[in-house]
């Protein structure tokens, strides 16, 4: 990998049509996604954003708030009101509902109406196609998939859903396969024939046993839902594996986002490992919310000895007491970083300063610019 | 405990559970699916799914659906020989993958297990007073404490169904059990917060849950008087003097302190449970000693 000192996010996206951020809850990945597809939007390019639950007071600023599956354009004057001429640039945003999406794969793929509507009756449908472990990973990539097949954008940048495995996206279309296929499983509800005996002979005893423990109606309602969901599988198996090859794709990027403490940090570097054993594409990382030093070279009996002339004893200890507190966390996130450094190796990596208020607009998207575009290259206002 | 992921629950749990141990209570906290930081937080061996004591009545153990599904069948089943020709088929085990929900039960199972006395585990000889469950990020958190209910309206009837009453009866005692929420004072965790304890409190379907506390963690201090702020801001400003940067540090810390506050408020405004505020740790790593600090405020 390259050298990291001055990477910006243009370095590392060039050549690229699809940037997944990924990482931990809580570290701002819906904030960076979104500043960088801003970011490129500025530098006139066509952006689209695929996210899942921006902050209430983002979304609205943005006029995204009634988006519900659909994408939507954010109004090109928010840019203008923010200095910006964005040239031919475009920031689109899609926010993902999972139920909507797995409706519409559902519908895409069933033979006719009657066998669609059959599916999304099923009472099990019902209750996991918004619930279903992975359901929301899945459908992230389906839209993903989806829009990049349009052609109609320069960029996409997909903010991953929350999960408790932070990859649980990368073998998220394979699971549902396997869920949905449900070869041994239909085999097994229906043990008769040929089916039984590839089951073996256990089967039917297993059966009976299944039946005492659940119910005769839990199998017999899997067994319709399965049935019905057979003629899909083809169209969900073809589209699983063309959305593997585009997240391994030439034109595919990872971002992993972080945060400084020492729990964010571990769970990168056990992010960044499994992107490198899934051989896919690694770009950089961002690490948010930096604590960062201010200015000043003065060393703290300097400092101390000038406070308490101005302010006097007591309260000149209490200030250092809260200067000293926080030049604790800006080392400690120092240390952080470098650690995460030693044990990544030599990859681009972007810091953004932990900023006093939350970022709630446009203009606050856009005042991340200087970290993660570099302040070289930083579009131009308009005037 | 529930609450938006990065909010520190994990460390709040274990807060909780040393206040509890304090008062002479035997404590299990559950880690599901994690990375098991209570042992790291005690710095003791991961527990690697059995329960280690990590302290003076407090314990922890790593809940993991995959490894657990046979402990779920001996324990759950009316006949164990059934559980024993379950778990060899290859067949049960391709429909336990596939099963939706499964392994949150499971996880369910465990955490019931765990408050039951005496313990329904061969060779589980301890019991507790308390279990603390260190439950999935919302999104999920309210997803898997809804799971009992969910399987039982598909299972609808049976062992399975019954068993999932059982836990569900148990979840909702609001005399025995409760949800705490995590959030931190911003805006997103907030919302989370708000709307997580409305669902809890109102389920769309089934029975509500006790939301017991709210715990606003990591809360700058509020160290100077406004009267005291303007007089340090004087010392920085003009010509900029040596002393700036611990200025600007006590600007900085007030300011997000007062970012946090409105956030404070508006978390008070939309939820009715009561709402203890934690302290921001400045240490550079969790240890206990930092637990215990926490621990006395969630006690007090």
């Amino acid at each position: 990998m390259s050298d990291t000192a001055g990477a910006t996010v243009l370095d590392i996206l060039e050549d690229t049509d699809v940037c997944i951020c990924a990482g931990s809850g809580g570290v701002g990945k819906t904030t960076t996604s979104a500043a960088i597809a801003a970011g490129m939007a500025a530098r006139g390019h066509k952006v689209a954003v695929l996210t899942i639950d921006p902050a209430k007071r983002l979304a609205d600023s943005l006029g995204l708030s009634e988006l519900g599956n659909e994408r939507a354009r954010v109004d090109p004057k928010l840019f203008e009101r923010a200095g910006i001429d964005p040239g031919d640039g475009e920031l689109w945003a899609t926010m993902l509902d999972a139920k909507a999406t797995f409706d519409e794969v559902v519908i895409r793929y069933s033979e006719d109406r009657e066998s669609s509507e059959q599916i999304l009756d099923n009472r099990i449908y019902k209750q996991i196609s918004g619930a279903l472990a992975g359901s929301q990973e899945y459908m992230a990539m389906e839209k993903l998939y989806e829009i990049h097949e349009s052609g109609e954008f320069d960029l996409l940048v997909l903010d991953t859903p929350p999960s408790r495995n932070a990859l649980d996206f990368l073998d998220a279309p394979q699971r549902l396969v396997q869920f949905v296929d449900g070869r041994a499983l239909k085999m097994f509800l229906r043990p008769t024939g040929f089916g039984a005996k590839i089951a073996g002979r256990g089967a039917a005893t297993i059966l009976a046993v299944l039946r005492r423990l659940t119910g005769v109606d839990l199998i017999d309602d899997l067994s319709e839902f399965f049935n019905a969901m057979s003629g899909l599988v083809g169209g969900f198996k073809e589209r699983a594996t063309k959305v593997e090859a585009l997240l391994g794709a030439e034109g595919t990027k990872f971002l992993i986002v972080t945060g400084p403490a020492s729990e964010p940090i571990s769970e990168a570097v056990y992010l960044h490992r499994k992107l490198v054993e899934s051989e896919l594409p690694f770009g950089g990382l961002v690490v948010n919310r930096l604590h960062v030093a201010a200015d000043g070279a003065a060393d703290d009996e300097e400092i101390a000895t000038e406070l308490a002339v101005a302010l006097g004893e007591d309260l000149a200890e209490r200030v250092m007491d809260s200067y000293r507190d926080r030049r604790g966390l800006v080392e400690r996130d120092a240390a952080n970083v470098e650690d995460l450094r030693d044990r990544i190796g030599a990859v681009p990596l972007l810091t953004i300063p932990e900023m006093a208020d939350e970022i709630h607009d446009l203009v606050g998207l856009l005042s991340l610019q200087p970290h993660l575009f570099g302040a070289a290259a930083a579009a131009a206002p308009s005037q | 405990m529930t609450g938006k992921g990065g909010v520190g629950k994990t460390t709040v749990a274990y807060a909780l559970a040393l206040a509890a141990a304090d008062r002479g209570k035997r404590v299990i906290v559950c880690e599901i699916a994690s990375q098991e930081r209570g042992p790291d937080l005690f710095g003791k061996r991961p527990s690697d799914t059995v329960e280690r004591q990590l302290a003076k009545g407090l314990w922890t153990i790593s809940v993991d659906p995959d490894l657990m599904v046979g402990e779920y069948l001996e324990t759950h089943m009316p006949v164990r020989a059934m559980a024993g020709l379950l778990r060899r088929s290859t067949l049960f085990n391709y429909l336990a993958a596939a099963t939706p929900g499964l392994p949150e039960m499971v996880t369910m199972g465990k955490v019931w297990e765990l408050t039951q006395k005496p313990r329904r585990v061969k060779d589980a000889k301890r019991t507790y007073d308390m279990v603390v469950v260190d439950a999935p990020a919302t999104g999920h958190g309210v997803g898997f404490l809804q799971t009992p209910r969910t399987f039982r309206e598909i299972a609808r009837v049976g062992p399975l169904a019954n068993q999932a009453k059982r836990i569900e009866d148990v979840i909702t005692d609001r005399d025995n059990a409760g949800v705490a929420i995590v959030a931190r004072p911003e805006e997103m965790a907030v919302n989370e917060s708000m709307e997580l304890e409305a669902i809890l409190l109102d389920p769309p379907k089934g029975s509500s849950f006790a939301v017991d506390r709210i715990f606003a963690n990591g809360v700058y201090p509020d160290r100077f008087s406004a009267a005291e702020r303007k007089r340090i801001a004087a010392v920085g400003s003009g010509a900029r003097s040596i002393a700036a940067p611990a200025v600007d540090a006590v600007a900085e810390e007030a300011e997000r302190r007062s970012s946090q506050d409105s956030q404070l408020a508006r978390l008070r405004e939309g939820t009715v449970g009561s709402i203890t505020e934690l302290p921001f740790l400045f240490s550079p790593r969790l240890g206990e000693p930092e637990l215990r600090e926490l621990a006395a405020v969630v006690a007090g």
